[in-house]
């Protein structure tokens, strides 16, 4: 029982210590630390649109770790985040602008399923090229990322540009606004929470489900685990990596058709970089899965956390107008802080029990 | 992997006690009253680069600056995710601040959703031409090409190989402008070729240098560009001895021998209309543009480049006929 | 393309592709020497960024661009320092432990500048230093032996980080500790020590990439290195574990990079074919790297924390 309570204390105290740190900052920086706190609070949770914009902050997070929990215990490590939701949007947004039309409850699960379809073939590429050719999946996807930012940037000034822009002259590299048809549903009046809410939750279930309920789940995780047993209990590794990447990809794929139709302005606007698009939801997607213990079911809180900090910190530098780049640094010292503080709770749990201060036999039976 | 399990219901800890603690302590939805204390007027920039970095979000920051009212302003900047600048928009708007200036082409889009939900705010859009049908948008947009055409005919009187180069980011907004305009100026001028290199990005300072160097193998003597990333290539003209030309603001500090002239931005001139048209209980609807006639496009001379005899007054006689609409910018 | 075919113009490619893979391959062979120990280190693009902005900030205020190298050295070795205490000696995950230095170090940097130095200001530039003899050889000359000293030094480093991989006990030490830590625990091998020291060396090259990136510039700004040190971590396995291939990696890219840019310049590429054109790096290092498939040997215990059984 008090290695429980200790489970959840230490990586707690972990960002209590890392929001010490950016105490600190803010105080060199004239702003007081407890302003600093509530405006942070304030901007994730202080109503419930804010709540609502937290949850919104985090869906592409949720999408994006569930899919790296399938790609990691498949042992594949996929870094192409960023390209995925860049894919997703890509070809959710042509199909958008192709069947205007449709009505809303065909066009919105047929854009959020294009979006899958982007960003699955995104992570199918990698995939293969790691299977069939042994190119290292890291490099691919880096790599892939700048390919598809290139690409984002070559399609919205192009082809995919508003004409509208053409005409005047502005050459804005963003497309026409897109149909109301596909707009994602606001699920909650005067808030913008919007079905790619419950559709990231309902992603992450599955990711778990297929992971631990189905054969092909099974085999996946066999892969991650031991290549060459599996290989030797007749479980193909080849197409199981690309599967996993696929998966992953795909849900980082849907993603993207989230951002673009669950966004303010209805449009895919892009600013040249892959962040001004994404938010780096590519990168801190990851981070969301990895302190969920890369269990798709705990990234979903994982995720709020993150979106909380996200949006908490936008709060923050706009009521006390200190550089935006403070909340980035608080972000990356909070990630640090938090990721060291696991293997120290486990050091503390070993070294309470061998103290013999709580000796109970049932705490000892439960040992890691 | 097995200790990680654990971190997950510690994080839910975490979330739900901030959860808790945030919805206890949150201020209402209400927006904040308007105007400040002693009726400052109430301003708010979202840019998407830094505000001091000698280029297009300086340019407004310090206009904002110039302008002859009591001002209380806020500021983001850095903001290039455009979702993230959507939400500090919205955000300056709920605050209670009576100007918000959108001031990025890529932040548009949101405003049609965020403008009428505040039909007391005046948003402010820039660089674009078009309002789209808000009635509390002003839009707001430099007509660069003529600054480039005046930047680049005085470029051509300076080139002794003929050869002109430009380092851009990406073809888009006024960098277009800006450049188009640069190379109609300078071929009319005389130059015989003008290269242009879009390097693809607006932050890559390294490519931007590389790209000046690019432009000096193929015997460019004179160069010029737009954007943050544009820094990387005035160090390499400065390092080469080849003359440059600025745009957006006064670059002369980056190299203070050999910046020739800066096409500056002051967008105060179009502030204070707009400002007294929302005075007059005008909130928005209308377009508005900087040039050189009205004073908000100014070509700032460097006093330590000593100019060839002649030039200066062919700039002015340009700037004069620009004005009076007597040369075209092509 | 026939004005790109001309010798002067081909000589200036070489020596901006050359300027452009410097500090790629510095991050590059430090990484190369983490990760053959077992260690990825996904922060490097961070430590880059950090040691940028200090290698900056001392030229701004002193001047003296050596001590600005060795200050960019020095916060590589602070942070390999603060990256090894995690990973060794917490073991912590190595992917998002990296992740969270890579987003601290853009925030603090970008933080630093803002308030230290706001508005860019330029500083002096590496100077160029010819080699004698053979800075003189026609062209390849020109291109090749009138860099920088860190440019040299890079190079240079290449061989050296070869021969310290493959001659040394400490080398041999790093590899039994990437692939097999329990062996070489049992020989007696401290697999935390070396690993340690791995990160302290390669976060010091990380730091001197950094130096090298704005001191080539002489200008800083946030986000400078734009996602340069992903391309560096990225070319690692590119190159195979093995300095020599990261050194073509970094050539690869370079070259690239410099000759999309020269033929921009030229109008060999149209401005409409600019982004498309961008592309290029990045889609040629894949397929070089399927046409040079090969049966590679990453490290076994990569990105594994070590555990004593």
């Amino acid at each position: 029982m008090i290695k429980g309570v200790l489970g959840a204390l230490v990586p707690l105290l972990a960002a209590l210590v890392a929001f010490a740190f950016g105490a600190m900052m803010l105080v060199t920086l004239g702003a007081s630390p407890l302003a600093g706190l509530d405006a942070m609070l304030d901007g994730a949770f202080g109503s419930s649109s804010r709540i609502a914009a937290t949850a919104v902050k985090a869906t592409p997070l949720i999408l994006v770790g569930a899919g790296i929990t399938i790609a990691f215990r498949t042992s594949v490590i996929n870094i192409g985040g960023e390209g995925q939701i860049i894919a997703g949007a890509l070809l959710s947004t042509v199909v958008a602008l192709s069947f205007p039309n449709l009505p809303a409850f065909i066009l919105v699960p047929l854009v959020l399923l294009s979006g899958a379809v982007g960003g699955g073939i995104l992570g199918a590429v990698p995939g293969a090229l790691k299977a069939y050719a042994s190119v290292n999946e890291i490099l691919s996807t880096i790599m892939l990322n700048l390919v598809m930012v290139q690409f984002m940037n070559f399609l919205l000034r192009g082809p995919l540009i508003d004409p509208f822009e053409l005409e005047a002259g502005t050459r804005i590299p963003q497309t026409q606004r897109l149909s109301d048809n596909a707009t994602l549903p606001t699920l909650l009046d005067g808030t913008r929470l919007h079905i790619g809410v419950p559709v990231a939750i309902c992603a992450a279930v599955g990711a778990y489900l297929i992971l631990w309920r189905t054969p092909t789940g099974f085999r996946l995780r066999a892969v991650g685990y031991s290549p060459e047993a599996a290989r030797a209990a007749g479980i193909s590794v080849k197409r199981n990596i690309t599967l996993a990447m696929t998966l992953s990809g795909s849900l980082g794929g849907i993603a993207g058709a989230i951002l673009v139709f669950g966004s303010e302005g209805q449009r895919m606007v892009t600013d040249g970089s892959a962040a001004g698009f994404t938010g780096s939801a590519g990168f801190n997607g990851i981070v969301a899965a990895l302190f969920g213990g890369l269990h798709p079911l705990w990234t979903i809180p994982s995720a709020m956390l993150f979106g909380a900090l996200l949006t908490g910190a936008t709060q923050l530098q706009r009521v006390l107008q200190v550089p935006a780049a403070l909340a980035v640094a608080l972000n990356g010292i909070i990630v640090i802080f938090v990721i060291s503080s696991t293997p120290v709770r486990g050091w503390l749990q070993r070294s309470l029990a061998n103290s013999g201060m709580f000796n109970r036999s049932s705490d000892t039976a439960g040992m890691d | 992997m097995k200790r990680q399990w654990r971190l997950g219901p510690a994080v839910l800890v975490i979330l739900g006690a901030l959860a808790l603690v945030g919805t206890a302590c949150g201020d209402d939805d209400a927006p904040a009253s308007g105007s400040g204390e002693g009726g400052a007027l109430r301003v708010a920039i979202v840019a998407p680069s830094a505000s001091d970095d000698l280029a297009f979000s300086q340019s407004m920051v310090d206009a904002v600056h110039a302008i002859e009212r009591d001002v209380e302003l806020s500021v983001t900047d850095g903001t290039f995710i455009i979702e993230d600048a959507a939400a500090a928009i919205r955000g300056y708007a709920e605050d209670g601040n009576d100007v918000v200036i959108a001031h990025g082409t890529q932040f548009g889009a949101s405003l049609i959703e965020i403008a009428p939900a505040f039909p007391d705010v005046t948003f402010m859009w820039g660089t674009a031409s078009d309002t789209q049908g808000l009635a509390n948008v002003f839009a707001y947009h430099p007509a660069a090409d003529e600054g480039g055409y005046v930047n680049g005919s005085i470029a051509a009187a300076l080139t002794k190989t003929g050869v002109i180069g430009v380092v851009g980011p990406i073809e888009a907004g006024d960098a277009v402008a800006y450049i188009n305009g640069f190379k109609a100026g300078a071929l009319a001028g005389g130059a015989s070729e003008v290269n242009v290199t879009y390097t693809g990005s607006f932050g890559d300072v390294a490519l931007a240098a590389e790209a000046a160097e690019a432009h000096l193998a193929n015997d460019v003597d004179v160069l010029t560009g737009t954007a943050q990333m544009v820094v990387g290539a005035v160090g390499v003209a400065a390092d080469a001895g080849v003359p440059w030309f600025g745009t957006q603001a006064n670059q002369t500090s980056l190299a203070p021998s050999l910046v020739v002239a800066s096409q500056v931005y002051h967008w105060e001139v179009v502030l204070e209309e707009m400002l007294t048209l929302r005075d007059s209980g005008v909130l928005g609807g209308q377009a508005f543009e900087v040039n050189l006639a009205n004073g908000g496009l100014v070509i700032e001379f460097n006093d330590a480049y000593e100019l060839p005899a002649g030039v200066r007054d062919a700039a002015d006689a340009m700037i004069e006929g620009i004005t009076n609409g007597t040369v075209s910018t092509g | 393309m026939g004005e790109f075919f001309t010798l002067s113009v081909l000589v200036a490619t070489a020596a901006s592709a050359i300027r452009l893979a410097t500090p790629y391959l510095l991050a590059s062979l430090g990484e190369t020497v983490g990760q053959r120990s077992g260690v990825l280190n996904l922060g490097v693009d961070g430590v880059m960024l950090l040691s940028a902005f200090f290698s900056y900030w001392t030229v701004l205020e002193t001047g003296n661009l050596w001590l600005a190298v060795l200050v960019g050295l020095v916060v590589g070795l602070v942070m390999g320092f603060l990256y090894g205490v995690i990973t060794v000696f917490l073991n912590a995950t190595q992917g998002i432990s990296g992740i969270g230095i890579f987003i601290f170090g853009l925030g603090l940097s970008d933080l630093l500048f803002r308030q230290l130095v706001g508005t860019p200001k330029p500083v002096r530039r590496l100077p160029n230093v010819d080699i004698p003899l053979l800075s003189d050889i026609p062209h390849l000359g020109e291109a090749l032996f009138q860099r920088n000293l860190l440019t040299y030094l890079a190079f240079l480093l290449v061989p050296v980080t070869a021969l310290l991989l493959t001659r040394t006990t400490f080398g041999l030490n790093i590899r039994s500790v990437g692939d097999n830590p329990q062996a070489a625990d049992s020989l007696g091998v401290s697999v935390e020590r070396t690993r340690f020291v791995a990160i302290l060396i390669g976060n010091s090259m990380a730091g001197l990439a950094g130096a090298a990136l704005v001191l080539q510039l002489g200008i800083f700004q946030p986000n400078l290195t734009q996602g340069l040190g992903f391309i560096a971590v990225a070319l690692v396995y590119f190159g195979a574990w093995r300095p020599i291939g990261v050194m073509g990696g970094a050539l690869l890219y370079g070259f690239v990079n410099a000759t999309v840019l020269q033929w921009k310049a030229l109008g060999i590429i149209p401005v409409s074919g600019s982004d498309l054109a961008n592309m290029a790096p990045a889609v040629l290092t894949i397929l070089a790297l399927i046409v040079v498939a090969r049966r590679v040997h990453a490290p076994s215990a990569l990105t594994k924390p070590f555990t004593r059984h």
